[in-house]
């Protein structure tokens, strides 16, 4: 997957929304173990420091647990990851409405707009 | 125990001052950078942490002890210019720095001079700027210290290698080691940075993390050092 980074925002707040994307769309699946806090640093090519930041809010968010001397996996509950899913989608269409808003466009239309849309 | 403390440190080169009651203290495991404009006083303070000269008044520890052979032994120097014997061939330069550091990793250094296309019978002399930076940093991060002191060391090369280097600095520092790098490249190396020092006509004005910076100033570190550096 392509990330790239803005310098303005701060770095772990970046990567934990890459993380929620990567768990929402299973390239980690539920359950699995994953990469050491070095290898993502070095793909991500940020501080390790800073990816530990955002791997304990990931953990903190229950959306992954840590097994002493194991290392890191992602939650078992599906439930879990089907929520953040969920919450994912509804801030990604707010923000679509609002900015149909912003030209004049209501609800209704915004919509005719989207089915419009060929894949 | 800190790392590295700099207590009240003065240095002056005759009646000019350079430094002025600088004082800060680093942990380990971090990466730390470095930041000033040019004559600021980055390279003397580099200078003197590495006991290459003598304060005027303040003290430097390292790991608690003050600097001098112990602490030579624990810190990997990148100088801003190279001191090496440019007759050498990469080879006996890895033959020498072997011979000089107990902690020097012959192998990890010839696999990093590999993956830069560096070929270890080429003498120095025939080779670009560039490629003898690159030799230089491969030779300090080969050693396994306890801090890594690399001044400037992204000046000479071009960005597809900047970012190898970047790659090698945060795949090759041991768990609790740390970096200082002194730099005005900014951009290029605030996203692996903790923290940031800022220093300014040979006082420090500022240490913070970085992401703290971030988001209190809603800026990126090289805006922020832009603004606070305008001349």
């Amino acid at each position: 997957m392509e990330f790239t980074f803005d310098n303005n925002i701060p770095i772990y707040i970046q990567l934990l929304e890459y993380m929620k994307i990567y768990l929402i769309s299973g390239v980690f699946k539920c359950g699995e173990k994953l990469p050491s806090v070095r290898e993502f640093a070095v793909t991500f090519k940020v501080n390790p420091n800073t990816m530990q930041k955002a791997l304990a809010e990931l953990e903190s968010m229950k959306l992954i647990y840590t097994e002493r001397t194991n290392g890191k996996f992602v939650t078992k509950d599906e439930k879990v990851i089907e929520k953040l899913k969920d919450e994912y989608a509804i801030t990604l269409a707010k923000s679509y409405f609002q900015g149909m808003k912003r030209i004049g466009l209501g609800k209704a239309d915004s919509i005719k707009y989207l089915e419009g849309i060929k894949e | 125990m800190e790392l590295l403390e700099v207590k009240h440190l003065n240095k002056s080169f005759g009646k000019k001052q350079i430094l002025k009651d600088v004082s800060f203290s680093l942990t380990g495991g971090k990466i730390i950078g470095l930041l000033g404009k040019n004559g600021a006083g980055k390279s003397t303070l580099i200078k003197l942490i590495n006991d290459l000269l003598t304060p005027t008044s303040g003290e430097i520890l390292v790991n608690g002890k003050k600097v001098g052979i112990e602490s030579k032994k624990v810190i990997s120097y990148l100088p801003e210019r190279t001191y090496l014997n440019k007759q050498m061939k990469v080879s006996e330069v890895i033959e020498y720095f072997k011979d000089f550091y107990d902690d020097f990793d012959e192998k990890k250094a010839k696999r990093l001079l590999k993956d830069l296309d560096l070929d270890i019978e080429e003498r120095l002399t025939k080779m670009s700027k560039g490629m003898q930076e690159k030799v230089q940093l491969v030779l300090v991060m080969s050693r396994e210290a306890d801090l890594y002191i690399l001044d400037e060391p992204l000046g000479g090369v071009d960005p597809a290698t900047r970012d190898y280097i970047l790659d090698t600095i945060l795949s090759n520092f041991k768990e609790n080691a740390s970096v200082v790098i002194s730099t005005h490249l900014i951009s290029d190396i605030e996203r692996i940075l903790d923290e940031v020092i800022f220093i300014d006509k040979g006082k420090i004005i500022l240490q913070s993390g970085t992401d703290e910076l971030r988001e209190k100033e809603n800026a990126s570190i090289d805006d922020i050092f832009r603004r606070m550096f305008k001349c």
